[in-house]
């Protein structure tokens, strides 16, 4: 059961990194931009006399401090995530060799 | 003979939806609505409109998980996957990147009113630290994310329940309706605040659609996968007496 499971997770994950890289290959000339910029650009082209009336309180300096605080994020949760399917996994097999002992 | 010719209306419209997606390209974007960028009635009449979901999903969180240390870890365990989905920001055939919102799993197991407390966290977080998203537009994405995501793909988990459907592809079919309906209700919101005498409701949203919820489609896809496979892991190692729904 749990061999079955773990090669149906591989597959899917598979699939899952599959999908996330064939735009790169199909598509040569981007950058992938995530800029919430076009959606801002759009609304420039709608409503010309637009303008934003509030900003960030802070933004990260650059680049390299928002993949930072991007990589603490993705961190933060996989600790909480990750730790909490060891600790299942853990109690689980305590739990079995509690049960063995008892019999 | 009639199922010739409704084989062939499914590889048409299987084109159709392909060129939809090719059609945009290098469209940059899938996210939420940045600071500043929807006017001040629409900030607050969303914010207003969360409140009650807010308050509905902290009695939810409270009484599901009183005393119950099991039910407790797999809150967490539901948050950290939004956040780790949040931050992973993916290449779309549109040319442009994206991020998954992760909300689908803990809607399947905590119903969609919790979602509605744990997106705002992952909201305030990226809107505080990230300048991604914004305060002023809490609210209004606070209802895409957190609120009407979780709903749609609740909905589509229960409806699919009682069709007798797999558990696996129900998990699936929440998790890419949720992500899906977030970008989608997005737009829907910049197309209302920014309709014009020219350019009606649908016009405008159309065009938000066009930046937003295009992108996601195949990240939605991915999130759904994802998703089976956290689900999937979670019902293998609970405990016997606290198998999940």
């Amino acid at each position: 059961m749990i061999r079955k499971h773990i090669i149906t997770s591989l597959i899917l994950i598979g699939l899952v990194i599959l999908i996330s890289t064939i735009p790169l290959f199909l598509i040569q000339d981007s950058e992938f931009g995530g800029t919430d910029g076009v959606a801002d650009e759009l609304i420039q082209t709608i409503d010309a006399s637009y303008t934003p009336w509030a900003e960030s309180l802070w933004e990260p300096p650059g680049g390299e401090t928002e993949s930072l605080l991007f990589c603490l994020q993705a961190v933060i949760g996989s600790a909480v995530l990750f730790g909490g399917i060891g600790y299942m996994v853990g109690s689980r097999s305590w739990e079995k060799k509690q049960g063995n002992a008892g019999d | 003979m009639l199922r010739k010719i409704a084989k062939a209306r499914v590889w048409v419209a299987a084109a159709a939806a392909l060129t939809i997606l090719f059609a945009f390209p290098a469209q940059a974007a899938a996210m939420h609505i940045m600071e500043g960028m929807l006017p001040t009635k629409w900030c607050i009449f969303w914010a207003a409109l969360y409140i009650p979901f807010f308050a509905r999903g902290i009695y939810v969180i409270s009484k599901k998980c009183a005393g119950d240390g099991h039910m407790k870890l797999l809150l967490a365990m539901s948050a950290a996957y939004c956040f780790i989905l949040s931050a992973l920001k993916l290449p779309s055939v549109t040319g442009s990147s994206s991020h998954p919102t992760g909300t689908g799993l803990g809607a399947v197991l905590f119903g969609p009113s919790a979602m509605s407390v744990l997106g705002l966290i992952v909201l305030a977080f990226q809107a505080l630290l990230l300048a991604h998203g914004g305060l002023s537009t809490l609210g209004a994405n606070a209802i895409s994310m957190a609120v009407v995501g979780p709903f749609a793909g609740y909905g589509v988990y229960l409806l699919l329940g009682r069709m007798n459907v797999k558990k696996s592809i129900c998990v699936f079919a929440a998790a890419f309706t949720a992500d899906l309906v977030t970008y989608v209700v997005t737009s829907f919101q910049l197309g209302l605040a920014f309709q014009t005498a020219e350019m009606g409701l649908a016009a405008t949203t159309v065009k938000f659609l066009g930046v937003f919820a295009v992108t996601q489609i195949p990240l939605a896809i991915a999130e759904g996968l994802l998703t089976v496979v956290i689900f999937n892991t979670l019902k293998l190692l609970s405990p016997a007496e606290r198998s999940l729904a």
